[in-house]
């Protein structure tokens, strides 16, 4: 059976017993899929899943703590979902976790950038590696590889790490020779010089929407975040340069060793700003001295709030 | 006449109350002597560093950040330094994918007795963040 019927018919078994169902289906056009909030057993044949089911519906879980909730995760999904069991925000006995084994979702601007008319879809379909796009005028047949976004290249877990139902065939991890964090390795052939000139470039242009924040499923802060909080007040509301990298710095840091890489933050930023890298090179540090990952063993203590007395990936310090 | 005319450089350190404070202190009454272009923020513990208080200061302009606290196994709070040192390390770590060099900000540990150390611990810092002149000006770049 199709995955998408097995899922269906799944979760209309486990809907009576669930406050609320969460997955994706279309959006406003076929390009776009949408998170669907489904009580309504008739509303399932709405459901979709296919790679252009990109967001995270795990963000949307603290706000729910207290309700069961049917969910559908990707396997960087269920990381979050991990994480935010392992920081006590969600209960396990409220969840139903349908997870989907996932060979790697499209990043919309890079078919944007292939698809001149990508205002005008009447039909998205997939066939194997190819991705086909019907609009008005044209038909355009894209290869699904290139049109991946770097999480997905980097993709270590494509299956959920946890999952009451899994569907789908099992997924292999993307390319594991070229190593997890590729994209930082290239990063660091620049200068200093250069990699500032980058971040000058890039975050000139944030308007502090806060949407990477937003998106976050690992930012749970709500109306205490400190990039809006007046007591204390780290930041001003001036825009420039300063201001906006101390605010991404403030993301970041708040998700050292906690971040799983789902890659919201990047992926919904309006001014295609690459905030991931900042997150990735810190998951990459976390790696390196602790031996760790995040999101993947709910029971694990984050490195952050724990301590070895003899430290084995550090250089003394004059101790 | 302004400390930066004179060739003074920016250094911002934040130093525990119990251990470094005290040694920074034990060094001036022992009058030995030190570079002038730190200055020192006192906190409780180094465990009360937040690795956003280093970057807050290198984005504003700040040209280095030590951090020094009490030995580990010496913490006041027992444990303080020990946290301390997991974050601090991760920032290290960090810093260069910014732009800014690594060596613009350091921790180390420095108790109340070691005067000698904590002139020592300046000195040396103060001279590898003059050998790297003045942080990048953010500030200047956005106008």
């Amino acid at each position: 059976m199709d995955p998408i019927q097995e899922l269906r018919a799944s979760a209309r078994e486990a809907l009576p017993e669930l406050d609320i169902f969460i997955g994706w289906e279309q959006g406003f056009d076929p390009l776009h899929a949408t998170p669907a909030f489904i009580k309504d057993s008739q509303d399932m044949e709405g459901l979709i899943w296919n790679p252009l089911c990109v967001q995270n519906l795990a963000g949307y879980l603290p706000w729910l703590k207290d309700k069961k909730v049917g969910i559908c995760v990707k396997g960087c999904d269920s990381r979050s979902v991990v994480q935010l069991l392992q920081e006590g925000l969600l209960k396990r006995e409220n969840l139903t976790i349908f997870g989907l084994n996932c060979s790697g979702v499209l990043d919309l601007k890079k078919i944007q950038a292939q698809v001149p008319d990508a205002g005008n879809i009447q039909e998205v379909r997939f066939n194997g590696e190819q991705v086909e796009i019907f609009t008005l005028r044209e038909t355009y047949r894209l290869q699904k590889q290139e049109l991946l976004p770097l999480k997905c290249q980097a993709c270590m877990y494509p299956n959920p790490v946890l999952a009451d139902h899994t569907f789908g065939q099992e997924a292999q991890p993307a390319n594991p020779d070229q190593g997890q964090y590729f994209d930082l390795e290239e990063f660091e052939g620049k200068s200093l010089q250069e990699r500032l000139e980058y971040w000058q470039y890039h975050l000139e242009r944030c308007i502090r929407c806060y949407a990477c924040r937003n998106a976050c499923p690992l930012c749970v802060c709500r109306d205490q975040c400190i990039a809006q909080t007046r007591n204390p007040h780290w930041l001003s509301e001036e825009n420039n340069i300063q201001q906006n990298l101390m605010y991404q710095m403030i993301h970041a840091q708040h998700l050292a060793g906690r971040c799983t890489g789902c890659g919201e933050c990047e992926r919904v930023c309006p001014m295609d700003i690459p905030v991931l890298a900042l997150k990735r090179k810190l998951s990459q540090i976390v790696q390196e001295l602790f031996d760790y990952e995040a999101g993947l063993d709910q029971n694990a203590v984050p490195p952050l709030l724990t301590f070895q007395t003899e430290e084995k990936n550090m250089e003394p310090r004059g101790e | 006449m302004p400390a930066q005319d004179r060739g003074e450089l920016r250094i911002i350190g934040f130093l525990c109350n119990w251990c470094s404070y005290a040694g920074a202190d034990t060094a001036g009454v022992g009058r030995l002597g030190q570079p002038t272009d730190l200055r020192i923020i006192r906190l409780p513990c180094t465990g009360r560093m937040d690795p956003l208080f280093v970057l807050k200061a290198l984005i504003n302009g700040a040209d280095g950040v030590l951090v020094s606290g009490c030995h580990p196994n010496d913490c006041h709070y027992s444990e303080g330094n020990f946290y301390a040192r997991r974050r601090l390390e991760v920032l290290k770590r960090f810093l260069p994918v910014l732009g800014f060099d690594a060596r613009r900000f350091e921790y180390t540990w420095v108790s109340a007795s070691e005067a000698k150390r904590w002139q020592s611990v300046v000195s040396d810092f103060t001279e590898q963040v003059h050998n790297l002149g003045a942080g990048p000006d953010l500030a200047r770049a956005s106008s």
